[in-house]
């Protein structure tokens, strides 16, 4: 119990901070209610050093366990791109409220949401952490929830708007559809296997076929985890959802709620093993599942993309078709668990590098608005109103520049070098045909992000539109600039970056069929790999 | 280690940033500034710092780690071919950058900036030792020649620019997986380490099976053939070539497109000969379909500029047609073609501009005879068309004929001087009345506008800034051109020699895949290797 305690720090430091943010959130004081993001900032740092000094392979912490090494990678990557997020979130909620106690008003707490606001954030990102150190089914359900449920309220409650409620409430219904098919998948795979706990399962498997009942708990579990990363055939609430909430908090929904589910799809796919992994197989339905939904995700995301005349909207089917490179990953598996064959490496890697430049387009969009009639001032979303922007405002021109030309894989920027190690998973784990998916669906995407990209960039803003004028809130600029910046900046850190989502993805070797591995089961193609690598552990 | 080449990449780019944080009236003299030094520099390196008797062999090495995990390296080095289409290259960046002195009045610093880091990154294309560096580059292009065609192009250029970039792109991904699966196998037979060092992959890449490198060989084609471009994915480039601005079209026409035949000849020929051996008549029939189908439709363009871009698709035929010739001939003849249509492409390219700037029109119906009034630039304009056209003494000559030697030799069962290949004379019989068509085409078009009745547009009045016939700024680009077709047109022999040396390994390469695939009926496959021992390659980060 206290080995598994350890693993927690940086939970609990996070949810500490909730709890304060939660209680400063309700003070009278306005002092203290601003400083609702500072304390959050500090929470998230404090877990990122946590988190970066967790228990990895080798420590008895995390004997068994599925990714012995996932904690550090995953742990400090979730609070960094967490703290990215909060400076594009601030400021989010209620700006009339404070005015109005600022000009004498009686504070009243019940119309204070900002500190809930931070907290529901918070809880959510707890949620996503917990993903990572899961080894049993009704964790990862809990954990699962707890990054959604806060995340239903915060669409909601984005902007006053009655599209931000719409959207609100088809995803929270949408997200209770899902959680319940694999909460149902993990009923069925409980049915079969007896245990919750994802290693004993793990055993099981190995010790014998799956059966009936276990495997459709696996799709089931597999199919409703791709609503929380918008994948096929759970991708349909996506554009809507993103287009209804405020622009900051749709570039939330497209981080915690796919890190979490991308963490928790290693666990379960992690639990059934890799065709290519040690001495394991990924039966042939699970692959056929993931690879379905991988290529179809990729290409209903890009192809319904080209379509859109709103930004937010084509972000929303980038994200899916993002999802399905990150799928990619997931089907190849860790291969041999060098850095160029692992594919849940080139996963996690990718995750990192979709955060980042993800971050960086809407936080501009969130960064400007516009006038719309009696509306006020609402935020930017078709094409027409980002035309021109990098004239008026370079430096987020730019920042836009970079983030879309990253999405599209553009070398030398951060994208590229997630595709590139996605791709060298794929062929070398065999899987050309999804490969040449994947370089073709980037092709495909060259085409909408080129719009966007054309237009902040190249065009001029149509006469009869007003310029978009900058949002009030400082700290979205600069995160936008920051992330367009690292985009650029981490390239020059890429070695020790993959190393680190290298040593995240690699697996623990299977207790049950150790003694298999060293049977001559490979290729003569292989061959002589083997013979080297054996050669290079004496070394 | 030599520092050389990466001065040549860095050179560019510092004046772009200079460029970027200066006055926009500056742009103009700083970026002429920044390449010509560059261009003087490269002179003088390739004078100086290469040792043109030993030209087959990498020179002027710069290599530092860069992604060990994956074996990446940022290695640089140049043979004679990549070391003269820099040449050519950096030669092309200052003539471009004083074509555009009156043409480009709005958003300078962005036009001379974008032409500078396109000089960077095609530098880096021709320079690279390294596989995942080279595949940058290549990329890489197009963001700024993107920029180039979509901000400074003509009427439609938006359209043109989109697709532009989106054929190449997608070409480029395929081909970018076609890589990885190259350097995956050669990885296997590497204990697992992964290297994209050219040469490395090149020693280890033809050892594929044959059905692995027909797949291979078609992936990298779809990146390559669509850059040069071949017959059926040719359909972007009069588009391009239309709408860009006259700087983007020499740049387009006289580098650009060499990354397509330099790419076929730097990995296509070299990873996959056994699968080149069997596809390469297939090959020869598309760039004679281009050769000839294009021929056709520049006899009908009325519009000159779209002229002069589709002769560009039946004039890298050419070049296709020599590489795949399998020889020498073929090969040092396709190599020379490159430079050459860069040099006379590109000066035709720069004379349509002058008449646009002056005219605001490219309509072969509107003007007309203007020898009369422009007799400067009819003199140029009448030499580079005979210099495309392959006159005797001047530079194409040389080119074309050595690639139509080439083809006829390869494989030639009658005549003289047959060697083992595998197209044969028919080939070169068909490329020939490509040129006849070629001569049509191109005397057709200076007979309409050089000669015959003055015509000039109806509103026509004389450009506000510039003379009725050519400036000195607008000759002095011109000059070094037509003056470099001259001598390599007369006394090409140097250059010739130059080259043999780097293409005699891939022709002793096919050679011995010939003679193998003779004894055995069968190519090398893995499982002749497999007796081997682990292929140890020599890497500073083994353990």
């Amino acid at each position: 119990m206290i080995e598994k305690l350890q693993l927690l720090h940086p939970e609990i430091a996070l949810f500490i901070t909730t709890c304060v943010v939660m209680i400063l959130g309700l003070s009278k004081s306005y002092t203290l209610r601003k400083s609702c993001a500072i304390v959050t900032a500090i929470g998230l740092v404090i877990t990122a050093w946590l988190g970066a000094i967790s228990p990895t392979a080798g420590d008895d912490a995390v004997r068994g366990a599925l990714f012995p090494g996932l904690l550090p990678y995953a742990k400090t990557l979730i609070p960094i791109v967490g703290l990215l997020l909060l400076a594009m979130l601030s400021g989010t909620v209620d700006r009339g409220l404070e005015q109005s106690v600022s000009r004498g008003k009686i504070f009243d707490p019940i119309r204070a949401t900002r500190g809930e606001f931070y907290a529901f954030f918070l809880f959510s990102l707890t949620g996503v952490m917990l993903c990572a150190t899961a080894d049993d089914l009704i964790w990862l359900f809990l954990a699962l929830e707890l990054t959604s449920l806060p995340t239903y309220i915060m669409v909601a409650m984005s902007s006053r708007r009655l599209r931000a409620s719409e959207a609100g409430v088809k995803y929270f219904f949408l997200g209770a559809f899902g959680a319940a098919i694999f909460l149902y998948g993990f009923a069925l795979i409980y049915g079969a296997f007896g245990t919750t706990n994802l290693p004993e399962i793990r055993v099981a498997i190995g010790a014998g076929p799956v059966g009936a009942v276990g495997m459709v708990g696996f799709v089931m579990a597999i199919v409703g985890i791709a609503f929380k990363i918008a994948a096929f055939p759970m991708h349909f609430y996506t554009p809507d959802v993103y287009q209804g909430a405020a622009s900051p908090v749709s570039g939330f929904l497209a981080f915690a709620p796919k890190a979490a589910g991308f963490l928790a799809l290693m666990m379960i796919v992690g639990t059934i093993g890799w065709s290519h992994g040690a001495g394991g197989g990924l039966p042939e339905e699970i692959r056929t599942l993931l690879w379905v939904m991988a290529a179809l995700s990729m290409t209903v995301g890009n192809v319904l993309a080209l379509l859109q005349t709103s930004v937010k909207r084509m972000l929303a089917y980038s994200s899916i078709a993002h999802s399905g490179y990150m799928l990619v990953g997931l089907v190849v598996g860790p291969g041999r668990s060098d850095i160029a064959n692992n594919g849940v490496a080139a996963m996690l890697f990718y995750l990192l590098c979709y955060g980042v430049m993800n971050v960086g387009a809407f936080a501009v969009l969130a960064s400007l608005q516009k006038r719309a009639g009696e509306d006020g001032l609402v935020e930017v979303d078709t094409l027409d109103d980002i035309r021109g922007v990098a004239r008026q405002y370079p430096w987020l021109g730019w920042a836009m520049v970079l983030s879309i030309f990253s999405m599209i894989g553009f070398p030398p920027l951060l994208g590229f070098w997630g595709k590139l190690m996605l791709l060298t998973s794929a062929i070398s784990g065999d899987e050309i045909a999804l490969a040449l998916v994947l370089a073709v669906n980037s092709a495909i995407a060259g085409w909408y992000y080129l719009r966007i990209a054309r237009a902040t960039w190249l065009e001029r803003r149509p006469e009869h539109m007003d310029a978009p004028l900058l949002t009030p809130v400082v700290s979205r600029r600069v995160v936008a600039l920051v992330s367009a910046g690292a985009v650029v900046a981490m390239v020059v850190v890429i070695a020790p970056l993959q190393r680190a989502s290298a040593r995240a993805g690699q697996p623990d070797a299977r207790p049950s069929l150790v003694e298999q591995i060293d049977e001559p089961d490979v290729s003569p193609e292989i061959e002589p790999v083997a013979m080297r690598d054996s050669s290079r552990d004496e070394g | 280690m030599s520092l050389i080449l990466l001065s040549l990449m860095v050179l560019p780019l510092i004046g772009a940033a200079f460029i970027a944080f200066n006055k926009a009236e500056w742009a103009k003299w700083l970026g002429l500034g920044w390449s010509l030094i560059t261009f003087i520099w490269s002179v003088i390196a390739a004078l100086a710092f290469f040792d043109w008797s030993d030209s087959g062999s990498m020179q002027m090495i710069f290599r530092r780690e860069w992604i060990p995990s994956i074996g990446v390296d940022f290695s640089l080095g140049v043979d004679a071919v990549a070391l003269l289409l820099i040449l050519l290259t950096t030669l092309l960046g200052p003539i471009c950058m004083a074509a555009s002195f009156t043409a480009i009045n709005e958003r300078r610093r962005l036009f001379y900036a974008s032409l500078l880091v396109l000089q960077a990154a095609m530098t880096g294309v021709f320079a690279s030792r390294d596989l995942a560096l080279f595949y940058f580059c290549f990329e890489f292009t197009l963001a700024p020649m993107y920029v180039l065609i979509n901000l400074y192009g003509s009427t439609n250029r938006q359209a043109a620019a989109t697709k532009f970039f989106l054929y190449t792109f997608t070409g480029s991904l395929i081909a970018l997986a076609g890589f990885l699966y190259t350097g995956w196998k050669v990885s296997l037979w590497n204990g697992g380490l992964w290297s994209f060092d050219i040469a490395t992959l090149t020693e280890y890449a033809s050892r594929m099976s044959a059905t692995e490198q027909t797949w291979v060989m078609f992936a990298l084609l779809a990146g390559f053939a669509v850059k040069v471009p071949l017959f059926p994915v040719h359909t972007w480039l009069p588009l391009a070539h239309t709408e860009a601005p006259t700087a983007g079209s020499v740049i387009l026409a006289g580098v650009l497109l060499k990354l397509g035949t330099y790419g076929i000849f730097r990995f296509v020929l070299p990873f996959t000969p056994v699968a080149v051996l069997q596809y390469a008549p297939a090959i020869a029939i598309l760039s004679i379909i281009g050769i000839i189908y294009a021929g056709l439709i520049c006899w009908v363009q009325r519009d000159v500029k779209k002229l002069v871009a589709y002769s560009s698709v039946s004039h890298l035929g050419f070049c296709v047609l020599g590489l795949v010739a399998l020889n020498s001939a073929g090969m040092v003849g396709s190599v020379m073609y490159m430079v050459n249509h860069g040099l006379s492409t590109g000066a035709l390219f720069l004379l349509i501009g002058f008449m646009y700037e002056r005219y605001h029109t490219r309509s072969l119906n509107e003007v007309g005879g203007l020898a009369s009034r422009m007799p400067i630039w009819a003199f140029f304009m009448v030499f580079f068309t005979l210099a495309s056209v392959g006159l005797p003494g001047l530079n194409g000559f040389v080119s074309e004929f050595l690639c139509m030697l080439g083809a006829y030799q390869s494989g030639a069962t009658w005549g003289v001087g047959g060697t083992a290949g595998p197209l044969g004379p028919w080939f070169a019989v068909f490329a020939a009345t490509g040129v006849i068509v070629s001569a049509i085409y191109l005397l057709f078009m200076v007979g309409r506008i050089v000669f015959g009745p003055l015509q000039e547009p109806a509103d026509h009045h004389a450009h506000e800034v510039l003379p009725t016939d050519l400036s000195v700024r607008e000759i002095s680009t011109l000059a070094p051109l037509a003056i470099l077709c001259l001598v390599l047109g007369v006394y090409p022999a140097p250059l010739l020699i130059a080259l043999e040396g780097p293409v005699a390994e891939t022709v002793a390469m096919y050679d011995e895949v010939r003679a193998n695939s003779a004894i055995a009926e069968a190519p090398p496959t893995v499982d002749t290797i497999e007796g081997e021992s682990v292929v140890l390659l020599e890497r500073e980060d083994l353990p």
